[in-house]
């Protein structure tokens, strides 16, 4: 068995690698004869990077190894005279879950059949809000645990498969986004990350990996997103409304044996724009937890109300410094007090500031980043360090961390301790 | 003689004239302005940029940039499409700028992996542009009314202007002088000087063409005497009064670029 995974490790990690030295030929290629190339109606690019790294403690239910990885990505784009066509995929070995996966990422036409009106269908990345790491009306799904292990930023957002229409008018502009089947995001389940699991009331991992039952059947399980915004004077003010579920689980069946994802509903409002010397935002959304409106489900997650302010601003030469502040509060803490049988509970308001540092040097193709996440009531937090490096036009060395401290095991950022990592990344672009 | 004045007014052709005669300063950095960063109502271009080191090393910058005047000489919004290298490829820059001093520019970053339309709240204008030789200032035109000018040379074919800041502290120059082409009034070098009057920064026009009557500079080279980096900087594909829609500037086309920026 072991051997056989290792064999599908070893062909995954070396399929890429062919691929790529046959794009880098091409990509020379392109340099030489870029008269010809242009010409093509396709535009190819791409990457090819190692990553790795390590837990920095003992985690008895996970692998030392957080991440080990070989990754291709291949990006084609063609515009047509009717519109775009635009393929992105990612073919990479993973020497932890030893198996080769493919991740589609972008797959997608883009059409502008009226001059105010543009059209998106198919698999794509989609992002809206104000938050800075913070998400409160961006309901599209992420992918918690590629942030976690120290994948580059850009894989937090999971794609979608979904239709995205956007009306431009003179008065205001109207983004939809249709979701026919419900994409959920790409939670801690205990497969790379260890967590608190509530019903064993302690730390487990891939010893008791989260099976959900989740809103499966095309167009009846569907996700709706909207947002209505106008640009005031370059302050951009918006206004929001999903319907669909909890992105991640927010719920269990009534034995507990699986997860769910309940009905959901949020609507909310931003605004962003400048403020002093720099950039402010706030942003409010209010979570309408449908299967669970009174609260008194322990299985199902309560309402919430989550509030953010943010602010930022250059505070030295390419020293730039955002901090935030969000507020979650829990509504009808005390049915759910009530309804709870034994264990920690959460608290009715959940504080989180966070702060971002960013330093750029070496004119500037060293990038020195903190962000660093620190919750007052949960008394844990969750630092991001990563140095970037530009070696060239195409090749960037990075290193980071991602670092978790807190005083109790069950805590947000706190029940991840354990998964305190370092890692390292190379990667080839052309 | 009458006559030929009256005729010269009637054509419009009074005004220049008589400026190339006994311009004031003044009127000499406003044109030179114009004609650096306000030529024709909007244009677009292909930027490319060779950032040489000390070491030799060579980093390459290309990006499509269309530009539109709010007014002559005041402010401007600009659109800036990156295709080279390829980590920054597809993400796109807005500004919009504004010479009005109590006001900050606009700016927004969008970030095609994550699909993310970032607020810039980086005000420094005299940081480097995309890692060039350049300071968006160089880029998109320091305000006239940072400095005072003075004519100190008029030579047969240019006007020679220092300029004098007049917050010292928010600049890392003493002054700078700028030659004026007396004709055409383009800029065609800039000098500067640190704050002990030792020059270590030149921007020199080395290659101007006239697109559609619009003297344009179309290859550019800064040369950092301190750091011993080189960068220059060549436009291509040039068009003016191509009538830009006000609407690219915003976060429509910022999602999802015009085919103007594209190609």
């Amino acid at each position: 068995m072991i051997s056989s995974g290792v064999i599908r490790a070893f062909l995954v990690i070396s399929v890429p690698a062919v691929v790529v030295l046959s794009a880098t030929v091409t990509a020379s290629e392109e340099n030489t004869e870029e008269s010809f190339f242009s010409e093509l109606p396709v535009e190819m690019h791409g990457f090819y990077e190692v990553r790795g790294g390590y837990r920095l403690r003992k985690d008895k239910y996970e692998k030392d190894m957080s991440i080990m990885e070989n990754r291709f990505q291949l990006d084609l784009y063609s515009y047509l005279d009717w519109g775009d066509i635009r393929f992105k995929g990612d073919a990479y070995g993973d020497l932890v879950t030893e198996q080769g996966y493919f991740d589609m990422r972008d797959a997608n036409v883009f059409l502008r059949p009226l001059d105010y009106m543009d059209l998106k269908a198919g698999r794509q990345i989609l992002t809206w809000g104000t938050g800075d790491l913070v998400f409160i009306n961006d309901l599209f799904p992420k992918d918690w645990q590629s942030f976690f292990i120290g994948r580059d930023t850009e894989y937090l957002k999971a794609p979608s498969d979904a239709a995205k229409v956007s009306l431009f008018g003179n008065w205001a502009n109207l983004d939809i986004a249709y979701t026919p089947r419900f994409d959920h995001d790409r939670f801690i389940s205990g497969e790379r990350i260890s967590y608190w699991n509530s019903n064993l009331a302690r730390l487990a991992g891939q010893d008791a990996i989260v099976h959900t039952d989740k809103p499966n059947e095309w167009f009846r399980d569907s996700e709706i997103a909207g947002r209505l915004y106008k640009n005031i004077e370059n302050y951009e003010l918006a206004f929001y409304s999903y319907r669909g579920y909890w992105k991640s689980p927010g719920g269990q069946t009534p034995t507990r044996s699986q997860a769910t994802f309940p009905d959901l509903n949020v609507y909310g409002t931003s605004l962003r724009g400048s403020v002093g010397k720099g950039i402010g935002n706030v942003e409010f959304g209010y979570y309408e937890s449908a299967d669970d409106q009174s609260g008194r489900t322990a299985l199902i997650n309560n309402s919430e109300m989550r509030y953010l302010i943010g602010y930022a601003q250059e505070i030295g030469k390419d020293l730039t410094m955002g901090v935030q502040y969000y507020l979650e509060q829990m509504l009808d803490y005390g049915r759910y007090k009530n309804s709870l049988a034994s264990g920690p509970t959460r608290d009715e308001y959940r504080h989180l500031t966070t702060l971002r540092l960013t330093k750029l040097l070496m004119n500037p193709n060293l990038r020195c980043s903190l962000f660093t996440y620190y919750s007052p009531s949960d008394e844990d937090v969750y630092m991001r360090p990563n140095v970037n490096y530009k070696a060239s036009d195409n090749l960037t060395v990075e290193a980071g961390a991602n670092v978790f401290f807190g005083d109790n095991p069950h805590t947000f950022f706190g029940q991840f301790q354990n998964n305190t990592n370092i890692y390292t990344g190379l990667r080839y672009s052309f | 003689m009458k006559s030929v004045w009256k005729v010269a007014l009637f054509l419009g052709l009074a005004s220049p004239l008589i400026a190339a005669e006994k311009p004031d300063v003044q009127t000499i950095v406003s044109r030179a302005n114009v004609v650096a960063y306000y030529q024709g109502k909007d244009g677009k271009a292909t930027v490319r940029m060779t950032i040489t080191s000390k070491q030799g090393q060579k980093r390459l910058r290309e990006f499509n940039i269309l530009r539109k005047d709010v007014t002559d000489g005041g402010d401007q919004k600009y659109f800036v499409y990156f295709q080279k290298p390829p980590d920054v490829r597809k993400m796109v820059y807005l500004v919009h700028k504004h010479t009005d001093k109590a006001k900050d520019d606009d700016r927004w970053l969008y970030m095609p992996g994550l699909d993310l339309v970032r607020r810039i709240a980086a005000s420094d204008k005299r940081t480097s542009f995309v890692g060039s030789d350049f300071l968006y200032e160089d880029i998109s035109g320091r305000s006239l009314d940072d400095d005072t000018h003075e004519l100190i040379r008029t030579t047969d074919k240019l006007f020679v202007v220092k300029n004098v800041p007049k917050q010292p502290d928010s600049v890392e120059f003493g002054y700078y002088n700028v030659s004026i082409d007396r004709k055409t009034y383009v800029p065609v070098k800039m000098e500067f000087y640190d704050k002990k009057g030792k020059p270590y920064k030149t921007i020199e026009s080395a290659k101007i063409e006239t697109i559609q009557g619009f003297p344009t500079v179309v290859k550019s080279v800064v040369s950092n005497l301190q750091t011993g980096s080189k960068t220059e900087m060549e436009f291509s594909k040039a068009k003016y009064d191509i009538n830009l829609k006000d609407s690219i500037f915003t976060e429509r086309y910022l999602r999802r670029p015009p085919r103007e920026a594209i190609r």
